[in-house]
């Protein structure tokens, strides 16, 4: 039996939903037992989320007043220090797991396989290379510990219906004073969370201004999507660096993605591949977005936008 | 601080469009122009910086891989860095093997501060800094766009999927750079001839007391599964018929 232990990711009242993809690819390990391990200063509520995912076993409880902010340093002797029983320890490609599990990894002396895409057996996977250009089949040693992210684009969310265990541990880590917490600049919205919404409309450098990604935001919440931006229009600073879209910001998988006034650098393709629908509004023809895109509009998209916005819902 | 240790990736350029060999053995090398690793560039950029603020502070850069990665580091002593060393090696190096390395040249050269690329444009891994930082028991500070040196503490900003987060970390710490921490300055032909002139030393993993291998086994390389050509629509309410269609909106 394969014992997987996926290190979940929450804010104290919302278990992202990255965990929730984990346990998918966790469940595609044959005979796997999942437990889902939650690091905070109080876990009650995410671990009662936790522990309702189909198919996981137990949720582990870390509670202590250090873990209140997510620092590698301070988490992983932690999880070290729960491994000794698992044979997999996975955490998600977000900014929490690409931080935290080489961290792991490195601790345990055991290599990482990053952004896991899809699963062969318990230790053969595949993931991508050179920004999705190439996609490695890489097998792991059995007789080690394997550590490894979970590229969340990948796997659907695990479904509910499941009713874990819930345990508290309290473990005897030795926790570094070395690293601390200042404080967090969030753009918080009302929008949906770009990792995770179902339609998204991103907009390039076309755009000329932030100002201009008014005109996005506006279409955005008449169809209730979630807006991120192209490499370019963050550099230009038409847009935060949390809603870059692409090989360094962030990889997602929307039912519907509409990239506005974005040329389609392949770095820019890499993030949006596994959209279901690909859509493109460009005033150059020949554009590489249209090589990927399932429906293009070619013209102005300072006219196209706010036709569109009117036109839907009609 | 004394002495920052920028660690350096010679990966195929930015710009190259790698293609998979027809065998599956991996993608074709052969002829493609190299390059320093855009995010390693920036890491540099900023430990000459901080020089260029504090002063006095030696600024080596370091990198294993192949010989020829020897131009990859004069770029660097170009750039402005004063000391370069190269580990040389024949066969890819893993993250963790990288991060061994790397840890086995800090403890022979002491730097206050390592600062590398969050990651590598090749493998994509983005591991070797926060390895580093597990196996020499010191601080990480991943993804900066935004670092502060006050005496033996730095403030980092760090570009995280929610938005901006700040961390304080002690000195001596690892720091893996992102993209917006700063823009590298360009090279110039003076420079590329006094960087002839800079020390550039070479030894290898065996030296260093660092077991080669391959921990991590590669079985096959495939080109990515391609999308379709889809459709261009010729107006707005063409385009709104079609995502209706498809229950998009």
């Amino acid at each position: 039996m394969h014992k997987i232990l996926i290190i979940g990711e929450h804010d104290g009242k919302t278990l992202n939903p990255a965990t929730a993809k984990c346990v998918t690819c966790a469940k595609a390990i044959p005979d796997s037992e999942i437990t889902i391990a939650l690091l905070g200063a109080d876990t009650a509520s995410v671990a009662a989320q936790a522990a309702a995912l189909s198919a996981v076993k137990s949720v582990l409880r870390v509670d202590r007043a250090e873990n209140a902010h997510p620092l590698a340093a301070t988490f992983a002797p932690q999880i070290v220090a729960l491994a000794a029983e698992y044979s997999h320890l996975f955490g998600p490609s977000t900014s929490f797991g690409k931080d935290l599990m080489p961290r792991v990894a490195a601790l345990l002396g055991v290599p990482q396989v990053s952004d896991l895409m899809a699963v062969e057996s318990a230790y053969r996977f595949r993931r991508p290379i050179y920004a999705g250009n190439a996609i490695v089949t890489v097998e792991a040693d059995a007789s080690r510990k394997l550590v490894a992210t979970v590229r969340v684009a990948s796997f659907e969310a695990a479904g509910a219906g499941g009713s874990a265990a819930i345990d508290s541990k309290s473990l005897n880590a030795a926790l570094p004073a070395h690293t601390r917490y200042i404080g967090a600049k969030s753009g918080s919205t009302d929008r949906p969370d770009l990792q995770t919404a179902s339609k998204v409309v991103s907009g390039g450098r076309a755009l000329g201004s932030a100002e201009n990604f008014k005109l996005l935001f506006s279409f955005a919440d008449k169809i209730g999507a979630a807006v991120g931006a192209s490499r370019a229009a963050v550099d230009a600073g038409y847009a935060p660096n949390e809603m870059q879209v692409g090989q360094t910001g962030k990889i997602i998988s929307p039912e519907m993605y509409i990239a506005v006034g974005i040329s389609g650098a392949i770095q820019h393709l890499t993030g949006i591949k596994d959209a279901r629908t690909i859509v493109a509004i460009n005033k150059d023809a020949e554009a590489p977005i249209f090589e990927v895109a399932d429906v293009g509009l070619v013209g102005d998209l300072f006219q196209i936008v706010p036709e569109l916005e009117k036109l839907v819902g009609t | 601080m004394q002495k920052i240790m920028v660690c350096m990736k010679r990966v195929v350029d930015y710009n190259v469009r790698v293609r998979v060999k027809p065998d599956g053995s991996g993608v074709m090398l052969d002829g493609v122009k190299m390059s320093l690793n855009p995010f390693d560039e920036i890491a540099l950029e900023e430990a000459l910086r901080i020089k260029e603020r504090v002063g006095n502070i030696e600024v080596l850069a370091v990198s294993i891989g192949v010989a020829d990665t020897q131009q990859q580091l004069r770029t660097a002593l170009a750039m402005g860095a004063d000391r370069a060393i190269l580990v040389q090696s024949d066969t890819a190096v893993e993250p963790l093997i990288a991060a061994q390395t790397f840890l086995a040249l800090v403890k022979k050269e002491n730097p206050d501060l390592v600062l590398l690329g969050k990651q590598a444009i090749d493998d994509d891994a983005n591991q070797t800094g926060q390895m580093l930082a597990a196996l020499w028991d010191r601080p990480q500070a991943t993804y900066a766009s935004k670092v502060e040196i006050n005496g033996t503490k730095v403030q980092v900003t760090r570009e995280v999927d929610a938005g901006l987060e700040t961390i304080e970390v002690d000195l001596p710490a690892v720091i893996t750079v992102d993209l917006r921490l700063n823009e590298p300055r360009y090279v110039k032909l003076p420079d590329i001839m006094k960087a002839k002139k800079k020390p550039l030393e070479t030894t290898s993993l065996d030296t260093l007391g660092v077991a080669a291998g391959q921990l991590i086994k590669v079985v096959k390389t495939d080109p990515p599964p391609q999308r379709q050509k889809g459709v261009i629509v010729k107006d707005v309410a063409e385009l709104v018929d079609v995502l209706k269609k498809k229950g998009l909106i």
